[in-house]
């Protein structure tokens, strides 16, 4: 019993960040009808940016993580303005394809400015004195931390989306551009805000990966990016619930398939993912909507 | 002079011209009409004056300024309000949502509230309903929410595109019953209809449009006794 719920809070925690990666990817399908393939180099992103605001400018960590979100939601916006923008009426290959190139771009730029060889980063948080013990389950602090923040994050955005006037505009941004402009939003800069929110999350994503990874090199985003992508498929891609909801079952079924068999672990994951897309094409919080004429 | 002036608009979509070098101009006051069938470039000129298009040609004043450039979000602060053909409501926002949107450039709280007041007083339905997603509307309540959507930005002037399309011959009454009182209130109004008869009936002036040109122009009372009108138009 105690292992199984052991399983079930590792599970949560990695699917806690899965949730938040997913978030970007289902905030910009939802307002600019693309999928952006360089979202999980962002969370690469984030983990250098700390690195540098810590290690090499010995930064304190408060400034360091708050300089670390900033730096990955400019750069957000600018991926966007830069190479997506141009292309907003272009094909959606042309720009599925860019958004690849972009994600190439942002790994090489990496590999040449800090090279290939990982370099190992000590976590910033102190995972043993933050630990709490209930009964014989140990919680350790990175999961602690993890669990908090993410929780945070996710309420914090589900109540700027609902409550404040830049939330409802993102609303109405992404079901429709052109009555949205005539209510004098400027569509332009809504796309802008929602680029830098998942940025922002991503890097908060990052933070939290590599303190429990503690390693760094240019692809470390791919993976956890691939996996929030099917998260965010499997709760529903444009439905923000969805994606919370996607990213926590995705880590809790990873983490319970690891224990059953180390090596099928993905296989069982990505199997999960066909049979819910088989039984309901649009994910388990997504709308069955027809293109509108 | 004329509240908006349109002059010598040429709209093209690609290779494609839909509008040929149309000029028309609403006086303050006014419910001016634009009829015609399918594909004469009616929304085409809606669109065109609140910036979602750029003309190709020509020149679009309002109140004196040249807005032919101006970008559509930047319209409605102005004082010109779009309902926009299909009435295209946010669904998943609740019906207050929809109408909060509709004064999204103004800032003061206060006359939010009171013009949101008004509007509840004019459609005692979305009151009853503003809680309920706009997408569980009838097109009739729906109509009703765009309207009252354009309103909530206490517009000088009101650009409404088929508002009577695709809605029972009751609400179509009523929706033009709404519209002479919006223009009653002192809103100018530029109505795009394919109800030609509804438009002219409610109309001060009206022009006709076929293929991308005005072909004819006159008092809304002169054109319902038009021959060439009540052929094409009117179905007599």
């Amino acid at each position: 019993m105690e292992n199984f719920i052991e399983i079930l809070i590792t599970g949560l925690r990695s699917g806690s960040i899965y949730a938040l990666i997913a978030l970007g990817y289902t905030m910009v399908y939802g307002i600019a009808k693309m999928i952006n393939f360089a979202h999980g180099d962002i969370i690469m992103i984030g983990a250098y940016a700390l690195y540098v605001f810590i290690e090499l400018l010995h930064m304190p960590v408060v400034p360091a993580v708050i300089c670390t979100i900033a730096v990955c939601a400019v750069l957000g916006i600018c991926i966007e303005k830069v190479a997506y923008k141009p292309l907003r009426k272009a094909t959606p290959l042309a720009v599925l394809i860019t958004a690849i190139g972009v994600s190439y771009f942002l790994q090489s730029a990496v590999l040449l400015i800090f090279g290939g060889t990982p370099i190992s980063f000590a976590s910033i948080i102190d995972s043993k004195a933050l630990s709490l013990k209930i009964g014989s389950i140990t919680l350790s602090g990175i999961t602690i931390v993890t669990l908090a923040v993410t929780t945070i994050s996710m309420i914090a955005l589900t109540l700027f989306i609902q409550k404040t006037k830049t939330g409802r505009a993102m609303r109405a941004v992404s079901e429709d551009k052109g009555a949205a402009e005539l209510m004098g939003i400027n569509v332009n800069r809504t796309i802008s805000i929602t680029f830098a929110i998942g940025s922002a999350l991503a890097a908060i994503a990052g933070i939290l990966y590599i303190c429990q990874f503690q390693s760094l090199k240019p692809t470390l985003g791919a993976l956890p990016g691939i996996k929030a992508f099917v998260a965010a498929v499997l709760g529903g891609i444009g439905s923000i619930p969805g994606a919370m909801l996607g990213g926590i079952l995705l880590g809790v079924i990873e983490s319970v398939s690891k224990n059953v068999s180390g090596e099928l672990a993905d296989a069982i994951v990505f199997g999960v993912l066909v049979v819910v897309l088989l039984v309901k094409p649009s994910g388990l919080l997504g709308k069955n909507k027809t293109e509108k004429v | 002079m004329a509240m908006l002036e349109v002059k010598n608009l040429e709209v093209y979509y690609g290779m494609i011209q839909a509008i040929k070098g149309i000029s028309f101009e609403v006086n303050q006051g006014e419910v001016i009409a634009l009829i015609g069938a399918n594909g004469a470039g009616k929304t085409t000129i809606l669109h065109t004056v609140s910036g979602l298009m750029n003309s190709k040609a020509g020149s679009i004043i309002f109140e004196g300024k040249d807005i032919t450039k101006v970008p559509g979000h930047k319209i409605v602060s102005l004082g010109m309000a779009h309902v926009p053909e299909g009435r295209r409501v946010f669904s998943e926002l609740s019906v207050y949502e929809n109408l909060k949107l509709g004064a999204f450039t103004r800032e003061d709280k206060q006359e939010i509230q009171d013009t949101l007041q008004m509007v509840y007083k004019r459609f005692p339905r979305l009151e009853e309903r503003k809680k309920q997603t706009a997408g569980t509307l009838s097109g009739g309540e729906q109509q009703m929410l765009a309207m009252g959507r354009a309103l909530m930005s206490h517009p000088k002037i009101i650009l409404m595109d088929e508002p009577s399309m695709g809605l029972s011959p009751l609400y179509v009454s009523e929706i033009f019953n709404i519209i002479k009182e919006i223009s009653s209130s002192g809103t100018t109004v530029l109505l795009v209809e394919q109800n030609a008869k509804k438009a002219l009936g409610i109309a001060n002036r009206a022009y006709v449009l076929e293929t991308g040109k005005i072909v004819l122009e006159g008092n809304a009372e002169e054109l319902l006794k038009d021959d060439s009108v009540k052929k094409a138009y009117l179905g007599e």
